[in-house]
């Protein structure tokens, strides 16, 4: 029986894995598949395939006709790019989520996206201030409605006089509103207990993605052995390996500590800088903190010691710090870089180049779709600094809906305000309902034998270590695909849950993972988990057994 | 720090304006000046010169912002029936979720739709259609896929001289090269043929030409281009091997008699399979021009015609690394392509205030034109459409010199004493490129019409004077 099920399972594999895999020969008819992003391995064989397909094609037509642009002459960068995040695996998940709308039946009733931190798609809900601030500037005839707080309208106001026009459609200078700029600066001011902030080092961002972007590419120069060398954590975000590679920067790979919790070791990244050193020139330090996928919170002492350790390199330090407000673990706290680079003494805080990068998008507040987001940068070279601004200034500005709801969350109800008493119930129902799913997802996954969940401090995601039987491992070789990729599809197909394969992120040789969101609604989580668990047995059984 | 990012210019917010910035700061602070006020003509920035929003969006997309109002009675029911389909097609329900890559499915579809009726019911394939912020983005992205190559190989794009300066920093920062091709300013900024060769061989001798921009109606020089012109474009690309980049933001800002906006999707399905199956055409549209002037929502789509699967699928992928465009920005092109219909509510409002924007657009065009002219050294081509005025003016030979001895461009040297006395900020024709020896400026045509009017003046006033102090 197990036989069976498993060779169907398998063929379940090899038929998903049809649209994705370069092993299927197209036709000599030239039909070209829809492609899912490969991996960048595949690339050459499906570029060959599809080539000669096309040449086959044309061919039969009488005459050759080549496209300008085809996979040999793209930009061979953007071939490089990976992102996991969204990549074969969600497209895949895409596919059921269709076919299941026409009416197709699967072993499950609904495709549950916990791929993604996207909080509201989970149904999570907006703060009720934030919209009714971004409704009014977007349409203000709405002030003369009762319906809305003073303080609200106030906002509003205050926001629309730093617009041109006083629209919310005009172009923002590239930095950003300077009201918005402003607050930000006295925002940073107030979390870190009065270390000054200077609004001109603020630069709002079309989300914290374009900041990091942004920050990199005026970072990366030299060539060959002096090709700018980017450290990043692994287990990192995909952004930073995909930026990376689309400017051909070299990526500098430091390991987290997964049997410490996911802690930050200065021995890997002394090993890490000097490794590298033979093929590139290091010039930056990422760090994520809270970590995503791993959800850790660094310990002061770790950040002091990062901090110390680009001093002595002379690194560029990029600190992402988008789930500040997202911090569970009692016994944690978000430090910010910027602080604890001032607590360490004017030769490290007036030296050290530091940008500190936020977003709308996480937090409480979950407003991914506003692309809304901001960095500090200080120290910043000033002829640099202005190198930086040149290059905002050609895509005009981030958009200003985003501004609007950057400027509320650091901004917010203040207690003697109106709005504070809703305010402060929906952040508090927020924040309360992720800290209770980080505890609950860890445990129930801790109990899973093959399972192993480091805690959850803080971020929105899990990333605990699965056990993978050798006999999976090989098959999945076989098929071309990384082992916790098989793992996820089998997954996907089963039960239809959506999650992203540690590969996607980057682990330890011979670790496999995957990352979850925390983000469905308490009673799906629990649904989700168990069916993970129940999965992730059957798998364990199968691949047993199998001789 | 990275070399390219250094050859990087974009003078539409390049010196003149970061000085036109000092000086307000200064009025604020009280400082003494000939003028009570900078107006900024540099930039094509609707709201900010005074324009108003279309209502009908603004209460649409306040609907989908705090979906309790779906509850006043104050919102028509059209604004309430976008909402909620928009709404519908968005993540939890909430514009605040992240979309799809390529955009919010139930808008490409409404995409597609407008683009199927505007050219004449020619099919429009929803999964052609990319969401974009703003059409930069779209344009940008489209430039990352082509640039390969190295040394005389490398990709070489071809883009007008005036161009929009997107596309002169998108190719430095790309390290790509840029091709020049002159428009002819005798015959009011068309495209010559010969020109788009003579441009293109000589080129071949040190990089590889593989992308026609074409910005349409103009940038800074307001043409529109004649469909006979749009034809013989896709034929040279069609021969050429050239991927042809259509940049159509102003499409909806026609303003001269006897011209008319041909897309160049339309002229290529109507020339023929021989060229609608071949040539490989991405279009660009934007939120930010026509009569909405919505350039804060960075909202904008591009259609993308005969891209070859395989590097569609990569264009899908590295689209996916931003995850999305702002989703006010998508709900509001949503709005743009399918706007009140006749028999909705909202549709006389709806075509009354559009109506006004683009009428008061054409009569500034056209003011503008006519005021120009009348002064001697200055020869301004008709504004047909787009939103500025690229006139040529004539320098004396002593301002020229004592600008070359500062290391400034003449016409930079004209822009910053004009803006200095007069508090008119304009852009310095070398920002857009111009044939040698030839300057000039470009100036929106936004400010209301009063205002315009004593810009206008006062722009007289200055050439004048400029011109007898170096004679």
């Amino acid at each position: 029986m197990y036989r069976l099920q498993s060779l169907a399972a398998r063929s379940l594999i090899a038929g998903a894995l049809d649209q994705c895999s370069p092993l299927t020969l197209t036709s000599l008819t030239g039909v070209r598949h829809k492609s899912q992003g490969p991996s960048v391995e595949k690339y050459g064989q499906m570029r060959f395939i599809t080539a000669e397909a096309k040449v086959a094609a044309e061919r039969l037509n009488g005459k050759i006709r080549e496209k300008t642009l085809t996979m040999e002459t793209l930009n061979p960068q953007v071939k490089a790019v990976e992102y996991a995040v969204r990549g074969p695996i969600v497209i895949k998940a895409g596919e059921i989520e269709r076919y299941l709308e026409e009416g197709g039946t699967k072993p499950f009733s609904e495709v549950i996206k916990a791929n993604i931190g996207d909080a509201h798609a989970m149904g999570q809900q907006p703060i009720t201030f934030l919209r009714q601030v971004v409704a009014l500037c977007t349409f203000p005839e709405l002030m003369d409605s009762p319906s809305f707080p003073e303080d609200v309208k106030w906002r509003a106001r205050r926001i629309l006089q730093g617009c041109g026009g006083h629209s919310l459609g005009s172009y923002s200078a590239s930095p950003g509103v300077e009201c918005i700029r402003k607050d930000i600066a006295s925002y940073i001011e107030q979390r870190d207990e009065g270390v000054p902030a200077d609004w001109e080092n603020i630069y709002l961002t079309t989300g914290a993605s374009d900041g990091i972007m942004t920050i990199l590419r005026l970072l990366v120069s030299g060539k060959d052995s002096s090709r700018t060398g980017v450290m990043i954590p692994i287990p990192q975000y995909p952004l930073y390996s995909a930026a990376i590679s689309e400017m051909d920067a070299v990526q500098v790979n430091y390991y987290l500590d997964e049997d410490n919790c996911w802690a930050l070791d200065i021995n890997e990244l002394h090993r890490a800088y000097q490794a590298a050193k033979q093929r590139c020139q290091p010039r930056v330090i990422c760090i994520i903190n809270p970590g995503n996928p791993t959800g850790q919170v660094q310990s002061k002492k770790c950040i002091e010691e990062v901090l110390h350790f680009a001093y002595e390199e002379n690194l560029f330090v990029m600190s992402d710090e988008v789930y500040q407000d997202n911090v569970y673990a009692p016994d944690c706290q978000f430090h910010s870089f910027k602080k604890v680079l001032y607590e360490m003494g004017p030769e490290y805080f007036n030296s050290v180049e530091l940008a500190s990068f936020h977003s709308t998008s996480k937090g409480y507040t979950g407003e991914c779709g506003f692309r809304g987001g901001y960095m500090e940068v200080i120290n910043m070279d000033p002829e640099v600094k202005a190198q930086l601004v040149k290059l905002l200034s050609v895509r005009l500005c981030p958009p200003l809906a985003g501004q609007a709801a950057m400027d509320v969350i650091v901004n917010p109800p203040q207690p003697d305000e109106l709005s504070f008493k809703q305010f402060h119930q929906e952040k508090s129902s927020v924040l309360g309902a992720l800290a209770e799913k980080a505890k609950l997802t860890e445990q129930i996954l801790n109990a899973v034998p093959g399972i192993k969940c480091n805690p959850v401090q803080g971020a929105m995601y899990a990333f605990p270590q699965i056990f993978i039987p050798p006999k999976a491992v090989e098959e999945a070789k076989a098929l071309g695909m990384q082992p916790d990729m098989l793992y996820c599809l089998r997954l996907l197909e089963e039960t239809g849950i959506c999650v992203v394969p540690g590969s996607g992120f980057g682990q330890k040789d011979g670790t496999y993972h995957f990352r979850m969101t925390i983000l469905p609604s308490t009673e799906k989580l629990k649904v989700l988990l168990g069916k993970v668990r129940d999965f992730h047995i059957s798998f364990l059984k199968e691949y047993s057994a199998l001789e | 720090m990275n070399a390219n990012v250094k050859k990087v210019d974009y003078a539409v917010r390049g010196p003149i304006v970061q000085r036109a910035v000092q000086i307000e700061k200064e009025l604020k602070e009280g400082v003494k000046k000939p003028f009570e006020e900078v107006i900024k003509a540099n930039i094509g920035d609707a709201h900010a010169m005074g324009q108003r929003p279309i209502t009908f969006f603004r209460q649409v997309m306040a609907l989908c912002t705090y979906p309790e109002l779906l509850d006043d009675n104050k919102f028509p029911e059209d604004t309430k029936n976008r909402a909620r389909r928009i709404l519908q097609s968005c993540g939890g329900n909430s514009i605040g979720a992240y979309t799809t890559s390529q955009g919010i499915d139930c808008v490409r579809h409404d995409v597609a739709n407008y683009i199927q009726r505007r050219d004449g019911g020619i099919p429009s394939d929803p999964d052609n259609i990319y969401l974009t912020t703003g059409a930069s983005d779209g344009i940008v992205t489209i430039l990352k896929l082509l640039t390969a190559g190295e040394g005389r190989t490398r990709t070489g794009v071809m883009i007008s001289i005036p161009q929009y300066p997107l596309y002169s920093a998108s190719i430095a920062e790309l390290g790509a090269v840029q091709v020049s091709y002159y428009l002819n300013e005798e015959k009011c900024w068309s495209l010559d043929i010969s020109e788009l060769q003579r441009a293109l061989q000589a080129a071949r001798e040190h990089c590889n030409p593989r992308v026609l921009c074409i910005i349409n109606p103009g940038n800074p020089t307001g043409q529109v281009q004649s469909r006979q012109c749009i034809e013989d474009v896709i034929r040279f690309a069609a021969k050429e091997n050239l991927f042809l980049m259509a940049d159509e933001v102003y499409q909806d800002n026609v303003y001269a008699e006897g011209c008319k906006f041909h897309s160049f999707k339309k002229v290529l399905f109507e020339m023929g399979p021989e060229y609608s199956s071949k040539v490989e055409l991405a279009s660009f549209h934007s939120t930010s021009k026509c009569y909405m002037g919505e350039c804060g929502f960075r909202g904008g789509y591009m259609e993308v015609i005969n891209m070859d699967a395989d590097v569609k699928a990569q264009l899908t992928k590295l689209v996916s690394v931003r995850l999305c465009p702002p989703a006010p920005g998508q709900a509001l092109m949503d709005l743009v392509v399918n706007s009140p219909q006749p028999g909705e509510p909202s549709y006389q409002t709806f075509m009354k205030e559009r109506t006004a924007v683009l009428s008061a657009l054409a009569e500034k065009a056209k003011l503008t034109e006519e005021i120009l002219n009348t002064v001697p050294g200055i020869s301004c081509n008709p504004v047909q459409g787009a939103m500025y005025s690229f006139p040529r003016i004539t320098l004396p030979e002593r301002a020229i010199n004592e600008a070359k001895a500062k290391g400034q461009a003449p016409d930079m040297f004209y822009c910053m004493k004009l803006l200095e006395e007069t508090g008119i900020c304009l852009v310095p024709g070398s920002g857009f490129g111009q044939r040698e020896g030839t300057y000039h400026f470009r100036m929106t045509i936004l400010p209301p019409t009063d205002k315009l009017k004593i810009m206008l003046n006062k722009l007289k006033e200055f050439h004048q004077k400029f011109t007898q102090q170096y004679s």
